[in-house]
């Protein structure tokens, strides 16, 4: 960001939608680097952490959450006007998050399910990532994000640099811990070979199969997964659901363009 | 009566609380007549699309719910499956449940102490900026908000949303060896919460009192947390309590005549759940060196029977549970022999279970109904802020009117005192999308790019 070449400290935003707050919290949890933080950028909106609020425009903008409703299709716009870069993070801002289950329901009959008094309740039929309404300069997928990561894209922005986030899967992540595969030592039912990488392969590591909260890698093979989640017990609901839960949209395009390719998954 | 007898007020968007929220006040001839803290968050219909999942999914599921407190999600989500299962898991998951949720307490009450309140007690507007005069202090309380974040990394894989729980336990369960270096991090955080105790009982502390029935969850033996009994301290003084399965025939929405809000009712009295109302109904059951925390913060002895009601201590009481979760943490891991397995089996069966387990800002119902194979039919989550809204608008109401009565406030004074009178309470707007109407009338927008 050519802000730091000046004398003016570069500002950052933080603005939410819909979503649980875990994305921004993730940038509290910084606890070693918060203090560092705020002394090379002015935190010039963050409402979860300060009552002070700096009209923009913000060097940096990280948002949080995905569209819902029309008032915030309209504030992404704003958003963005006011952001010379804007990063998005978190699932629900990089693929609409678990709420766009609702994409693939019917909202009036989620609405009257919810809520005693559904006409209240002013929302869109489909949750949709802010890409899907804004230009967006960068996107850090998790759910939640990677307090690594953030802090990289934080620095790469600051320092006019492309963030070093791979887009290879999981399994990289398993082979560089040394986890055993769990699909092929135990048979468990794994999303890794076909999600971005960036927790650092945890789920493996805790013994159980990766969910696919990152969302879908750079190169997706679901016809050569598909079978070996059937194999390993799933049926066709199951691996369905298994696919549908933080990053579903994502996911389906994922397949649509799905094809063989050289990333290799378990065999 | 002055120019200022009849005005409105309205803040857009709160600031330190989780979730967003913005407030009305509406004063007619120097009576307030409308204190409301609207939920503008977006509805995220999570009791919807949990029906058709599996009954092995809610607690990754509802997790989402809250990025502040997904344990809490899980746990009170694990609790009322393994009900409607039949199934009471081994005491030493209990046990290790007990440990992760310590770790989440720790992590938020920290960060409601010392990012999101101690500022008000102050003058200033954030912790970053708290810490160009009190440097020492945020860092002690990014310290111990570390240290939360610790048990639960070790435990659960990741601070926010861990991977480790499932329905009957745990993947994964930590060997002895893995937990000994979170010993010494706990023995500082012991020190550095007692430091806690000390700084925030020198704040000043305006008169106030929280006139709600007191709701939390009492177990045998123990400050309750993952597990309990739904318990009430009534406003007259009197005790009662109720099993957890007739949780939703006591709490209920009551549509007010002057207000177009649902307001959740426990046996038709507004009631406030967190740590208020588990101080008053738990604090017995404080450890030793925790009940010696509570007589040096000034809040008297528990096992005399203390209670505090003026909202703005909670503050108090919140650095007493950091004591008192990190002397647990510290307690469970000492005496810690790893399951004999990581979980408990726990096959699908009909029927219909609830859990109740006390989040940090109070006690959090989770509901399902399952079919014979396991599939969730059915989904009702009750979060704390939902319940403590109503007494949260008394505190508004009761707060500004004061101010007016007794020296005219003005509209900066206002909305610093209704903004501390939520914060009071830590909020989690974003949980209380559900159960609540939400007038999504969104005034003025919130818009703030």
């Amino acid at each position: 960001m050519d802000a730091t070449s000046g004398t003016r400290t570069p500002t950052l935003a933080v603005f939410k939608l819909a979503s649980c707050d875990g994305c921004q919290l993730t940038l509290l949890d910084c606890e070693d680097e918060l203090l560092a933080l705020a002394g090379r950028v002015e935190i010039a909106h963050f409402l979860e952490a300060s009552s002070a609020v700096a009209p923009g425009p913000y060097d940096l903008a990280l948002v949080e959450g995905s569209v819902t409703t029309p008032q915030d299709a309209e504030r992404v716009h704003a958003i963005r006007a006011a952001a010379r870069h804007l990063v998005t993070i978190g699932a629900c801002a990089t693929a609409g998050g678990i709420q766009a289950l609702r994409n693939y329901a019917d909202v009036d009959e989620y609405r009257r399910t919810v809520y005693a008094r559904p006409e209240y309740i002013d929302t869109l039929a489909t949750s949709t990532p802010v890409s899907a309404h804004v230009d967006v300069d960068f996107e850090l997928r998790g759910c939640p994000i990677d307090r690594r990561q953030l802090l990289e894209v934080i620095t790469a922005f600051l320092a006019g640099r492309k963030p070093d986030v791979p887009d290879h899967s999981v399994c990289f992540e398993c082979k560089r811990r040394g986890t055993v595969c769990v699909t092929v030592a135990h048979g468990t039912p794994c999303l890794g070979p076909v999600t971005h990488a960036g927790c650092g392969a945890l789920c493996p590591a805790y013994g159980r199969g990766c969910y696919g909260c990152f969302g879908p890698s750079g190169s997706v093979n679901l016809p050569a997964l598909i079978p070996l989640l059937r194999r390993d017990g799933m049926d066709e609901e199951a691996t369905v659901r298994f696919l549908h839960t933080f990053n579903a949209p994502a996911f389906d395009a994922a397949g649509r363009e799905s094809r063989p390719s050289e990333e290799g998954v378990a065999k | 009566m002055t120019h200022r007898g009849s005005r409105v007020l309205h803040v857009g968007s709160l600031s330190r609380v989780e979730g967003e929220g913005s407030l009305r006040l509406r004063v007619h001839d120097g009576t307030v007549t409308e204190a409301r803290l609207a939920i503008y968050e977006p509805p995220r219909f999570f009791e919807a699309f949990l029906r058709g999942r599996s009954y092995t999914e809610p607690p990754d599921i509802t997790a989402r719910v809250c990025g502040i407190c997904p344990v809490a999600y899980q746990m009170s989500a694990c609790a009322a499956i393994e009900d409607a299962c039949g199934v009471t898991v081994d005491p030493a998951i209990k046990s290790l449940r007990r440990l992760l949720y310590c770790g989440e307490w720790i992590e938020s009450q920290a960060l409601h102490v010392y990012l999101l309140h101690a500022p008000d007690f102050l003058g200033r507007a954030s912790a970053i900026e708290l810490a160009r005069t009190h440097r020492a202090e945020v860092e002690r309380g990014l310290r111990l908000k570390k240290a939360g974040n610790s048990l639960l990394e070790l435990l659960g894989g990741r601070a926010v949303h861990p991977v480790n729980v499932r329905v009957g336990g745990f993947h994964r369960v930590p060997a002895r060896s893995e937990l000994r270096p979170l010993q010494e991090e706990l023995r500082r955080a012991s020190e550095d919460a007692w430091d806690t105790v000390r700084w925030v009982s020198g704040f000043d502390f305006p008169d106030a009192r929280v006139d709600a029935d007191l709701l939390a969850l009492a177990a045998p033996h123990t400050y309750a947390i993952e597990s309990g009994t739904p318990s009430v301290l009534r406003s007259d003084g009197t005790f009662g309590s109720f099993p957890v399965r007739h949780f939703t025939h006591r709490v209920q929405e009551t549509h007010l005549a002057h207000s177009t809000a649902l307001h959740s009712r426990l046996d038709g009295h507004r009631h406030l759940t967190g740590s208020l109302a588990r101080f008053a109904i738990s604090g017995r059951q404080l450890s030793p060196v925790a009940r010696e925390a509570a007589v040096e913060a000034g809040l008297g002895d528990p096992r005399e029977g203390a209670v505090c009601r003026n909202p703005y201590r909670s503050i108090l009481v919140r650095a007493v549970e950091i004591v008192y979760a990190v002397d647990e943490a510290l307690r469970i891991i000492d005496a810690y022999e790893p399951p004999g397995r990581p979980h408990t089996e726990v096959p699908p069966a009909a029927g219909i279970g609830h859990g109740a387990t006390e989040a940090p800002r109070g006690l959090l119902y989770h509901r399902y109904e399952l079919d014979e194979s396991g599939t969730v039919t059915d989904a009702l989550l009750v979060p704390p802020t939902a319940q403590n809204q109503g007494a949260i608008e008394d505190d508004l109401r009761r707060f500004a009117q004061h101010a007016i009565a007794e020296h005219d406030a003005d509209d900066a004074e206002l909305t610093t005192l209704c903004e501390r009178a939520i914060r009071n309470h830590d909020p989690c707007i974003s949980c209380s999308t559900h159960f609540l109407d939400l007038t999504v009338v969104r005034t003025s927008g919130g818009s703030d790019a």
